[in-house]
């Protein structure tokens, strides 16, 4: 078997991590570490009879994520001691409200950037109060800047100037020229309290942005750790609470984003094993081609399928912008010299 | 991948893929004498392949990739593939390792204490490494040393020793060549040529050491001695690390104690010999 099923099958605990044979693990952490979730995959296997050298190998992990997750939330306080004064109020997304929120999806979870969102008209306000704190702009070029400023749902990202950290603040959870567009009043006004003080979206929201971002924004390159946000979540607010794939369900609706969020629940189902209720527990043959960009890694941690990952590179650019919108941009980079096929603006 | 291969150098165990035969067989026949352990799952992922199909055979051109990758990193001729291999290796350890505080540094053992020798390349720490290394020390390695924040011991990684430019000589004179890798010519670092270690270097990697003696050597100028505070030394080595940052308080901790524990000396040295000497010389008045 790849060693990509067998990490899924791991995670999804359908396969024994006893049987595995040393050649097995060489593919499974190369690949763990290419998706970026060996720390999840070493959180979810502890205490299981691993070798020893995976075994210490996971330890590592674990303890190399807990530091990195001290320090990313060191930043979110950062961040709350730049905006509070100024009466900026902001939610944490992603990874770091994961974190805050103490919630099991972040076991071993890498955190990137930080990632905010904060009422559109508060939007320059926040930028002023960061760059009075020590963030700057990255260097980028003007149109990069002024593309994001214009169509996307973030500014350009600001990075501290000593502890080197990025920090992305977002107005919503999509381009302005997406397709889709997200209540993004809805979502920082009934955004909850962690224990520390914080705001996070709710159950729901939480759930329907990292499908959104995941199915609708991305062109799902790193997607099987989203998807693992997405698995873990679900599962855990739906333990909590009988009634939350039902309102769930309504509040994607409500966001324009109810396709993306079944989808999500569907490859959750697939890939990692969700039980899903009734209403969400269906068929889209269309799921086929999600699953196998997901899963298109080699044991050396390659990526493979190129074509297919190619096209949900232009899908995502066909979901995010309008045509001739997107021909302009496209045309924009190439005469500036880059290449259309790497990331650039276009991959935030 | 096409080619592979599987060695372990101190704690790491490594799995390099090649699309081409020669780098795989250059390490093998380096490594053949590192201990083998194949039931053990390897931590670290080096790649070594061609951007385009067609340049297997085309200009064949190696590009560095694995587990972690610095991008936009030059490719390297195949010729020269055994070191496209050990930059990838030096890389995942750099930017992947967890277990230990990693200094760059080269270190030495004597009696259980070890001699780090922390410089930027040039220094020379890595052939005076080398040299000592063929005299009554055992050599640790000449690129990393791991420092255990457990215990504060030093623990080798002697990976075949990259010995550059006016180095391969003084070597090549005094060991057998048998111990000798091709030279490579022309290198983005100049003309390179691997070394093994000794057989007790290599059997002892697994034998932690107590930290003794911190130097940090320049090449150049007339012999001098100067002695090291313990802040200049931290900030030096902090420098010198690059998982420091990383491994938060247990970074912070394993460094302090390092170096309240651990007599440090800048040390000046117009050759080879004068800078063995000058070694020889602080680790029998000041060694601890």
């Amino acid at each position: 078997m790849s060693a990509v099923r067998t990490l899924v099958d791991l995670l999804a605990g359908r396969a024994d991590a006893a049987t595995l044979a040393p050649r097995d693990w060489d593919g499974v952490i190369s690949v763990a570490r290419a998706e970026a979730m060996l720390a999840t995959l070493a959180h979810h296997l502890r205490d299981t009879g691993l070798p020893p050298a995976v075994a210490a190998l996971f330890a590592d992990q674990r303890a190399a994520a807990r530091v990195a997750q001290a320090q990313a939330l060191w930043e979110v306080e950062m961040a709350r001691r730049a905006l509070a004064p100024q009466g900026i109020e902001f939610v944490l997304l992603k990874g770091a409200a994961y974190a805050a929120a103490g919630l099991s999806c972040s076991e071993g979870r890498q955190i990137g950037d930080l990632d905010i969102l904060v009422q559109a008209l508060d939007v320059r306000r926040a930028e002023n109060a960061l760059l009075n704190a020590g963030w700057e702009w990255v260097k980028s070029d003007p149109y990069d800047d002024f593309y994001y400023r214009e169509h996307m749902h973030e500014l350009p990202p600001l990075i501290h100037s000593v502890r080197d950290r990025m920090i992305d603040v977002h107005h919503t959870i999509l381009p302005l020229t997406h397709r889709k567009t997200p209540d993004a009043l809805a979502l920082v006004g009934d955004a909850v309290a962690t224990v520390d003080g914080y705001a996070v979206l709710c159950p729901e929201d939480m759930a329907v942005h990292c499908a959104a971002h995941m199915i609708a924004d991305g062109d799902l390159q790193g997607g099987l750790r989203n998807l693992w946000d997405f698995h873990c979540l679900t599962r855990d607010f739906a333990s909590a609470d009988p009634g939350y794939w039902g309102k769930l369900d309504g509040r994607a609706a409500m966001h324009g984003l109810r396709g993306a969020a079944h989808r999500s629940a569907r490859l959750a189902r697939d890939i990692y094993g969700a039980v899903l209720p009734p209403g969400w527990d269906r068929h889209d043959p269309a799921d086929l081609w999600f699953r196998r960009r997901l899963l298109a890694r080699d044991d050396w941690g390659r990526q493979t399928d190129f074509l297919l990952q190619q096209a949900f590179y232009i899908r995502s650019h066909w979901m995010r912008m309008p045509p001739l919108m997107l021909a302009k941009h496209l045309w924009t980079k190439w005469r500036k010299g880059h290449n259309p096929a790497s990331r650039g603006t276009s991959s935030s | 991948m096409r080619h592979s291969a599987r060695i372990q150098v101190g704690p790491v165990r490594f799995r390099i893929g090649s699309d081409w035969r020669a780098p795989i067989a250059a390490i093998e026949a380096l490594y053949a004498d590192y201990p083998r352990d194949d039931a053990r799952p390897a931590d670290a992922t080096v790649r070594l392949f061609a951007a385009r199909p067609w340049r297997r055979w085309l200009r064949p051109s190696v590009h560095i990739g694995g587990d972690f990758v610095v991008p936009d990193a030059l490719p390297l001729p195949l010729a020269m593939g055994l070191l496209a291999a050990e930059m990838g290796m030096n890389l995942q350890v750099a930017l992947g390792w967890r277990r230990h505080l990693l200094l760059h540094a080269s270190a030495v053992a004597r009696d259980g204490r070890a001699v780090i020798l922390s410089g930027e390349s040039g220094s020379g720490k890595s052939t005076l490494a080398a040299l000592l290394g063929e005299g009554d020390w055992r050599l640790m390695g000449d690129e990393f040393t791991l420092i255990d924040p457990a215990s504060g011991d030093a623990l080798a990684f002697p990976r075949v020793v990259s010995l550059k430019n006016e180095a391969i000589a003084e070597m090549t004179a005094r060991v057998d060549a048998a111990r000798m890798g091709p030279l490579l010519v022309g290198t983005p670092k100049g003309d390179i040529r691997h070394l093994v270690p000794r057989a007790d270097a290599i059997a002892a990697m697994h034998v932690p050491a107590r930290p003794a003696l911190i130097l940090f050597p320049r090449f150049g100028g007339e012999a001098a001695i100067e002695p090291m505070g313990e802040g200049e030394a931290f900030v030096r080595l902090t420098e010198a690390s690059t998982n420091y940052t990383a491994l938060g308080e247990a970074g912070f901790a394993a460094l302090a104690r390092l170096v309240r524990g651990t007599p440090a000396f800048g040390i000046s040295y117009p050759d080879s010999a004068t800078g063995m000497a000058l070694v020889e010389r602080l680790w029998a008045e000041t060694a601890r």
